[in-house]
């Protein structure tokens, strides 16, 4: 059992070993003891300054994160893409180490380009998180989807999990599909021929372009959010209308039932509802929706104090 | 060197049964008491005593928590690896009760200020007072000392005072070590036995 992650950064799950990622679960089920408790914070990171550097939008994430470096005492600074100075055209790496200048000890950072968390820890003296990278990495979204089906039925390994919909758009079924299989589950894509990658056949998962079988196969079901913003605006090219994706690929509570067994049900959020899911299967007991933006937290927290504990005093 | 037992099996019962009749003489049958035990080690003790003062006392239940302390450590990125946690276990709030903390050494007194730290994370006792096994006295680090003492032992720094429990170790002892880890022998501590 190791008591130290291996890597100095997180950049991706491709990184981490099955023991890093068991390294993670147990210091997240300490942090999530203390997110139950009457006053939710520790000390261990009081000498540590994060910056959050959001160059694409989000909510979940950000909040996920800026709370578990706030719960770890940690002192932080956000920063985003609007009314910074990379619209007034200067580079990440300026960028970044303007504010390491101001004696920054971590970057927790969403970039619409892939690789640009790989670029950076190359070239800045700072602990760099990837909080998504484009259609590359999303690593602490794997890890907590991972944590909370652990949570839900106990264990990963020998867990069928099939991923649906938006795949070629998708880091987060990427680094799911990473995190799994590290951990011993089998996965299976599913969603339209348009929607998954060239580089499919490469990564070691089934695919099924049909969601009933598909969904008769799993355990647990991750509906991907379809990504409206990476699908070329209005003109939707990689499938013909949203209404046919909700037919073909949307879950609904008639074809829930039809499964005939208890399949859990995640999804990252944002949800587009009657979409991807209907409400009533997003709002069902075998949902673990909110579980997963609870874990999220804890395994934050997880991943900030065990990289903290590598920088040198 | 061989280790030198401070407590035998005997002696280490009778220690532990004095121990609860001093609690039960300060808290009489316990109501508004916790005990909480830190982890990883002090819950041992805790768990004995509490199965030893339900018996005394012929009651169900007694208020009883178990305390991690990892996140709240002085020591975080002064050691080569970061520390794991234990489990917490501690489903009632503090306000208003009277804390009794249970720890199997004290040494430094470094962890009871973590876990001073921790506890009051879960609400605002009325008092809180500190009971352990084993005081290494003259080696504290903080201004921190114990209510009750199972037993006092006097030793220096290098050495090493370990307690062994029969539900995890096999049988019930307290051992003075006067080699240091690499097993060179180091000065013979005075010991003391508690004072009445």
């Amino acid at each position: 059992m190791s008591d130290q992650l291996s890597t100095e950064h997180l950049l991706g799950i491709q990184d981490l070993t099955p023991e890093d990622i068991a390294l993670i679960f147990r210091t997240a089920d300490g942090f999530k003891e203390v997110l139950n408790r009457p006053i939710k914070k520790v000390p261990s990171l009081r000498d540590i300054t994060i910056a959050n550097l959001f160059f694409e939008s989000s909510t979940r994430t950000r909040v996920s994160f800026e709370l578990a470096e706030k719960r770890l005492s940690a002192d932080v600074v956000n920063f985003s893409f609007s009314g910074s100075s990379v619209s007034k055209g200067e580079t990440l790496v300026d960028t970044v180490n303007n504010i390491l200048a101001m004696k920054v000890d971590m970057v927790v950072m969403r970039h619409p380009d892939p690789g640009a968390a790989v670029f950076l820890s190359r070239h800045v003296d700072a602990r760099i998180v990837n909080a998504g990278d484009g259609t590359h990495e999303h690593p602490t979204q794997a890890l907590l989807d991972a944590y909370s089906i652990r949570e839900k039925l106990g264990k990963v390994k020998g867990v069928k999990v099939l991923i649906v919909g938006d795949i070629l758009h998708s880091r987060v079924a990427l680094s799911n599909i990473f995190c799994l299989q590290k951990l011993g589950a089998e996965v299976m894509l599913c969603g339209p021929i348009t929607l998954m990658p060239h580089h499919v056949s490469s990564l070691g998962v089934k695919v099924e372009h049909d969601l009933d079988k598909a969904l008769a196969w799993c355990d647990v079901a991750n509906m991907l959010r379809i990504q409206l913003e990476r699908q070329g605006g209005d003109g939707i090219t990689n499938f013909p209308s949203l209404r046919e994706y909700a037919m073909l690929y949307g879950l609904d509570l008639d074809r829930y039932r039809r499964i005939g067994k208890d399949v859990v049900i995640m999804h990252p959020g944002p949800i587009n509802r009657g979409v991807e899911v209907t409400s009533q299967v997003a709002d069902h007991a075998n949902s673990i929706i909110l579980d997963q933006v609870e874990n999220g937290v804890a395994i934050r927290m997880a991943v900030l104090y065990l990289l903290a504990a590598r920088i040198p005093r | 060197m061989q280790p030198v037992t401070i407590l035998g099996s005997k002696a280490f019962g009778l220690t532990v049964g004095r121990l609860c009749h001093q609690l039960i003489e300060d808290h009489g049958d316990l109501a508004g008491t916790a005990l909480i035990g830190l982890q990883p080690r002090g819950v041992l003790l805790a768990r004995r005593l509490r199965i030893e003062l339900k018996r005394i006392l012929g009651k169900e239940e007694l208020e009883y928590g178990e305390l991690d302390i990892t996140f709240h450590r002085d020591d975080f990125r002064h050691r080569a690896t970061p520390p794991t946690p234990s489990v917490t276990q501690l489903d009632f709030t503090l306000d208003d009760r009277k804390v009794v903390l249970v720890d199997d050494v004290l040494f430094t007194g470094r962890t009871i200020r973590a876990g001073l730290d921790a506890l009051l994370t879960f609400g605002r006792p009325a008092s809180v007072q500190l009971l352990v096994l084993v005081d290494r006295r003259f080696s504290r680090e903080l201004p921190i000392q114990p209510d009750y003492v199972g037993k006092w032992v006097d030793s220096i720094g290098d050495q090493r005072v370990t307690v062994e429990w029969k539900e995890s170790d096999g049988k019930d002892s307290v051992m003075l070590h006067v080699s240091d880890r690499e097993g060179r022998p180091v000065p013979p501590s005075r010991r003391s036995t508690p004072q009445p």
